[in-house]
């Protein structure tokens, strides 16, 4: 049992190593020919391909960074480009269906959240994961314009890291009640934590646990 | 009706003298669970829907980054309880990815064929409360008739029924039981024609035609951008199922359809549904005959420490997409485990499905979704 409350050290998130030696690997739904099967190897390896220099000729230094890991595409855009780029990647490169979207936190970095989108495309039958970096109290576009889906989701992610979706229209917790204080999936929030206050004014307990 | 602005800038809408809130739920036998649903109705007809959720939150993905990788493998399976083995293959494939390893192929089959059993039970629960909700009681009774014999294959093979835990990272505990494959071919010679009695009572049912049919329409494009997945975005059209799109376990050795409907109405979703249990049934017959020799857990050490990275992995669950996004840092926790459930995402898109029905169809529409509220709160 590890649920102390020690609390985890967040690693570096991962950097594409800038001019590594990285073998190309081909986007995930290869329509392209066939590559003698990269060494398995584990982690991030830049990405360069067709589908990045699109990105790249579009979004320039926008599109900060792109890397592959377990063969699975994934491109970091700036926060401020964001709904360019979703725009862009459902019109023009056909990600039609928001698989997923969702954040991750990482308290020691500057901007302490990843919004994670993970899309899938029907007609290339293939993944794409984008993500974009988001500081505490800054407010990330909401993507519920370019796939409605998201209006949940974006919720989801209010409700436990406290992220504010700009032009959500119904922006408000989804799981938990709505006068509860604090962001549960915050690494700085305890596993043991709850809202004492709610629990005793609600439940009419002293604690949950 | 209008909008008005109370104290604190909140826009609210003033209702007419002709327009209530109805409170379905979170106690109410239709909803399957602890579901809330706030209906704005105009007279006996729904101009506006509201979900209220989150009553069964356990905070799961919180759990899971204080557990290691197998302690969390058995949360997976109280999500959607219903078709627990179908959230276990998920898990541990997400994590095998993850590491960098594959089961063994003995264990992949087996893997299937439960998965697919799972499947199969979790259509006929879906189908007996289904039907039990729009008035016909009858298949109710044969529908938990045949999942009974599923739940004993599991326990058989398991020890338990409902949340087996019957999968582990890198492959399986237990071995098939000898008896194991005679009483999957038994369940699966009687089961077509079981099938067939379901729609004998239901099919050209009358009542059942005049519940369902035209009943919380979904078009294909309203389909995808709602993220709809699963029997209901195949029964609006679209001929998308992962066991083919992008195979996992082992399925891209088995022959099978996916069966689609055209109107994307409760009726086609039964339809679909009906044509699913159909397909898994052939998937275990033609899966028990070729069950390779050989082990049945790969080799993954006792203690799990992915390389830093991160992983999407998802399957077709019997609700539908069923996706963990898990983010490792190197250490013998996950760092952050998110679970993409189906439920949640479609019950999204019931608002859009219930508005212009009357009351009595909502029922028909939260069943046709087919949720598990275990895995929409999590």
């Amino acid at each position: 049992m590890t649920n102390g409350p020690e609390e985890k050290q967040p690693p570096v998130p991962p950097q594409a190593a800038e001019g590594a030696a990285t073998p190309v690997v081909p986007p995930k739904p290869a329509a392209a020919p066939p590559k003698p099967p990269a060494p398995p190897k584990e982690g991030p390896v830049a990405l360069d391909n067709e589908l990045v220099k699109r990105y790249r000729a579009r979004f320039g230094e926008a599109l900060r960074e792109a890397w592959t890991d377990r063969k699975q595409a994934i491109l970091v855009v700036s926060l401020d480009h964001l709904l360019e780029a979703a725009q862009f990647t459902r019109d023009d490169e056909q990600f039609d269906l928001l698989t997923d979207l969702t954040a991750v936190d990482w308290p020691k970095r500057e901007k302490r959240f990843d919004l994670v989108l993970n899309l899938y495309s029907f007609s290339k039958n293939g993944r794409l994961r984008i993500k974009a970096q988001v500081g505490e109290g800054e407010p990330a576009p909401s993507v519920t314009g370019i796939w409605p889906t998201a209006d949940w989701l974006e919720r989801e992610v209010y409700d436990m890291f406290g992220i504010v979706f700009s032009g959500h229209p119904n922006l408000k917790r989804l799981l938990l009640p709505e006068e509860w204080e604090g962001f549960p999936l915050r690494k700085d929030y305890d596993i043991l934590q709850q809202d004492d206050a709610w629990v005793r004014e609600n439940l009419g307990i002293e604690s949950g646990q | 009706m209008g909008t008005t602005r109370i104290p604190g800038g909140v826009e609210t809408t003033v209702l007419g003298a002709d327009e209530i809130i109805l409170n379905m739920g979170p106690q109410h036998p239709s909803t399957h669970g602890v579901l809330r649903v706030k209906l704005r109705l105009d007279g006996e007809k729904v101009a506006g829907s509201e979900c209220v959720i989150g009553y069964l939150h356990r905070g799961v993905e919180k759990i899971a980054e204080h557990r290691n990788y197998q302690q969390f493998a058995p949360y997976v399976d109280r999500m959607d309880y219903i078709a627990a083995v179908s959230n276990g293959l998920g898990y541990c494939e997400a994590v095998e990815k993850l590491l960098g390893v594959e089961a063994p192929p003995r264990a992949r089959v087996i893997r299937t064929i439960l998965t697919e059993l799972g499947r199969i039970a979790s259509h006929l629960f879906w189908l007996g409360t289904h039907a039990l909700d729009i008035g016909a009681l009858t298949p109710l009774f044969y529908c938990l008739r045949e999942r009974e014999e599923i739940l004993k294959i599991y326990e058989n093979y398991c020890g338990a029924r409902l949340t087996t835990h019957a999968f582990r990272v890198g492959g399986l505990q237990y071995e098939a039981y000898d008896e194991f494959e005679k009483d999957v071919e038994r369940f699966c010679k009687e089961f077509d024609r079981r099938v067939n009695e379901y729609e004998a009572l239901l099919t050209e049912n009358r009542i059942w035609v005049g519940r369902t049919k035209g009943i919380g329409i979904l078009s294909a494009h309203d389909a995808i951008a709602m993220g709809v997945t699963g029997p209901v975005l195949r029964a609006s059209g679209v001929q998308w199922d992962l066991r083919k799109a992008i195979p996992y376990a082992a399925y891209d050795q088995f022959e099978f359809s996916i069966p689609t409907g055209k109107n994307g109405d409760t009726y086609d979703r039964y339809l679909v549904r009906m044509e699913e249990m159909r397909q898994s049934r052939n998937i275990c017959l033609q899966a028990i005959e070729k069950i390779p020799t050989g082990p049945i857990l790969g080799k993954v050490g006792k203690v799990l420490k992915p390389p830093p990275g991160e992983v999407y992995h998802s399957i077709e669950a019997p609700k539908g997409e069923l996706g963990y996004y898990i983010v490792s840092d190197g250490t013998t926790q996950p760092y952050r485990v998110r679970i993409r459930p189906p439920s949640l995402i479609n019950l999204e898109a019931l608002d859009q499905m219930v508005r212009g029905h009357l009351v009595a169809d909502v029922v028909a529409i939260i069943g046709t979704l087919d949720i598990v509220l275990g895995e929409v709160d999590r």
